[in-house]
């Protein structure tokens, strides 16, 4: 029988020639992951089951990135419990400040999950790991504390909805951001409950591995259960050196069965800005009209990998921040942040009057490092726009690309590089 | 006898519970935050022990936090009746021992202030403000063991030990 790609993972690791949408499995995991925010249910969790180790210490990545270095009291507790279990247990993949960044850029950078794998976060954005060609999917606290104990997690299987990109941007400032928001415009916020979001077509075997992390990482802002890209040379490349694990390599059937198809041209295709106060209400960047912005963030673990910041980096060259707006630029990665300075590429930043930060996931959530007061508006390379979500209910936040991102904070307004 | 309490589309996790509050997993802390980000701030003031939550379409989408299912606990919420649920937040309230049911007649017919009884074994919704009778999609078997277990950490206790 036919299978797609998350299907037949998912069989692969439960020991059976084929299972079907809908059925239930426990499901061993190949790598379980926290951060400073959820780890301490987690771990609370994972001792109330009476186990008294980490199935397997390899293979639990905890990572501290969503209010470190601690904002306040309360998250150095949530840090340092986190801390104490990791050193309690001796789990080597314990990542200190300092050596550590946003989860999402972290677990792929340094190999943890290779294609083939099974992976649980808590961590909604999980998703994002589907990139390499694995099934990854979020979770709740509980869920991930129980599978440090067992090594394995409850699932349904997806059906699958398939996406297909053909075509070539005639537009410079298009990429993966353009393509998954207008995916989520296109089939709304809940257009992919439950599913898996295959991601497949010319457009993606042309994309690099930043944007294919960037498509995958918003599945879940469509409703997706997870996001997947099969494994080629890209993800060869990019996994070459860095996998601690060799991959497993599957690819959908071709008459495997989808709950829908889609097709997207991106040709031409413009860039998009998700409007105020959900990822679906997409419309063109041109044609927003005058919307003036307080704040431009560049970052999280949606589009602050190095592509990103560059391109960011090469619009702003040489060029000033408009003097109304505060542009924070906080890499998501230690690679991306050691090579800005590297190439000085936060020094452009920095001159155009911008602020350059360690990694941490900050704003994006209201943390802390840009968070918006009533009435503000930011436009950000983030992930979501609900209300309030970087700040004071009655602030409006604007989801971009990097490069729109840039251009806005030169501008003053929402706009493209073309209009500087 | 329950009051409901109605939501629209959509309700995400911040709204259910802000992120400035996700330092600490304590119940009853959560809960006197819970729905502070909704359209209906004063949630909590409103609130009491054993009262229901009606919700259209993707109730708890966005974030995996599972403050969001305890917050609502906390705040004394008895169970959560919407036409559907972020997957996320389902299974965090299933792993939780938070009460769902999906039922789109219900979400629709229940009018905010309804006393409301809810019968979590048959899945029957009564609505004895309104005399409306409604029937939810049961559990499939596989989650109702979890929850008959008392949650996911009791079934996995249970799992442990027979490993």
């Amino acid at each position: 029988m036919a299978m797609t790609i998350t299907e037949k993972i998912l069989a692969a690791h439960v020991g059976a020639e084929q299972v079907c949408p809908g059925e239930f499995y426990f499901v061993p995991v190949d790598v379980a992951m926290a951060n400073d925010v959820t780890a301490p249910i987690a771990i609370e969790q994972f001792e109330r089951t009476g186990a008294t180790e980490v199935f397997d210490p390899e293979r639990v990545v905890l990572v501290p990135d969503h209010y470190v270095p601690n904002k306040d009291i309360k998250a150095a507790g949530q840090a340092k419990f986190m801390r104490d279990f990791a050193h309690k247990h001796n789990l080597p993949f314990y990542y200190e400040v300092g050596r550590s960044c946003v989860c999402h850029c972290l677990v792929p950078d340094e190999g943890h999950v290779v294609a083939g794998d099974v992976m649980v976060g808590a961590d909604s954005h999980t998703c994002t790991h589907g990139a390499v060609g694995a099934f990854a999917t979020g979770m709740g606290s509980t869920d991930v504390g129980v599978t440090f104990a067992l090594g394995e997690t409850w699932l349904r299987v997806p059906p699958s909805i398939k996406f297909i990109y053909s075509g070539k941007p005639a537009s410079p400032w298009v990429g993966g951001k353009d393509y998954i928001l207008a995916t989520i415009g296109k089939v709304g916020v809940a257009g992919a409950l439950y599913c898996a979001m295959e991601f497949t077509g010319e457009a993606i075997d042309a994309l690099s591995m930043p944007g294919r992390f960037t498509m995958c990482n918003m599945a879940i802002e469509a409703g997706g259960k997870s996001g997947i890209i099969a494994h080629d040379d890209t993800t060869a490349a990019f996994l070459d050196g860095r996998g601690r694990r060799p991959s497993r390599v599957f690819a959908s059937d071709p008459d495997a069965a989808y709950r829908a198809v889609h097709e997207i041209d991106v040709t031409d295709l413009v860039p998009q800005v998700a409007c105020p106060h959900l990822p679906s209400n997409v419309r063109p960047a041109s044609e927003l009209g005058d919307v003036t912005i307080d704040q431009a963030f560049i970052g999280s673990c949606t589009n602050g990998r190095y592509e990103d910041l560059k391109l960011a980096a090469d619009v702003i060259r040489g060029r000033q921040v408009h003097p109304h707006v505060r542009l924070i630029v906080i890499p998501a990665s230690l690679e991306t942040y050691r090579r800005c300075i590297a190439e000085g590429i936060d020094e452009i930043f920095v001159e155009a009057g911008g602020v350059f930060s360690t990694p941490t996931c900050g704003p994006c959530l209201g943390g802390y490092m840009g968070v918006l007061a009533a009435g503000e508006t930011c436009i950000s390379t983030s992930n979501r726009n609900f209300e309030g979500r970087m700040g004071h209910l009655e602030s409006f936040v604007y989801l971009a690309n990097p490069a729109i991102t840039a251009a806005s904070a030169v501008l003053g307004r929402i706009g493209s590089p073309d209009d500087l | 006898m329950s009051k409901a309490f109605k939501f629209g589309d959509d309700v995400n996790t911040d709204a259910i519970i802000p992120a400035p509050f996700l330092v600490t997993t304590d119940p009853a802390e959560l809960g006197a935050h819970a729905m502070e980000g909704s359209d209906q701030p004063d949630f909590v003031a409103k609130v009491a022990e054993g009262d229901v939550v009606v919700a259209g379409d993707n109730f708890g989408c966005g974030s995996s936090r599972e403050h969001a299912p305890i917050a609502l606990v906390g705040a004394g919420v008895s169970c959560v009746i919407a036409k559907s649920f972020a997957r996320i937040f389902f299974r965090n309230a299933i792993n939780i021992g938070l009460p769902l049911l999906d039922c789109a007649e219900a979400a629709d017919g229940i009018s905010a202030g309804d006393e409301v009884q809810v019968d979590l074994a048959t899945g029957t919704i009564t609505d004895t403000t309104t005399g409306g009778a409604y029937h939810a999609q049961p559990m499939p078997d596989f989650m109702q063991g979890i929850f008959d277990a008392g949650g996911l950490v009791k079934f996995a206790k249970q799992r442990l030990s027979k490993k």
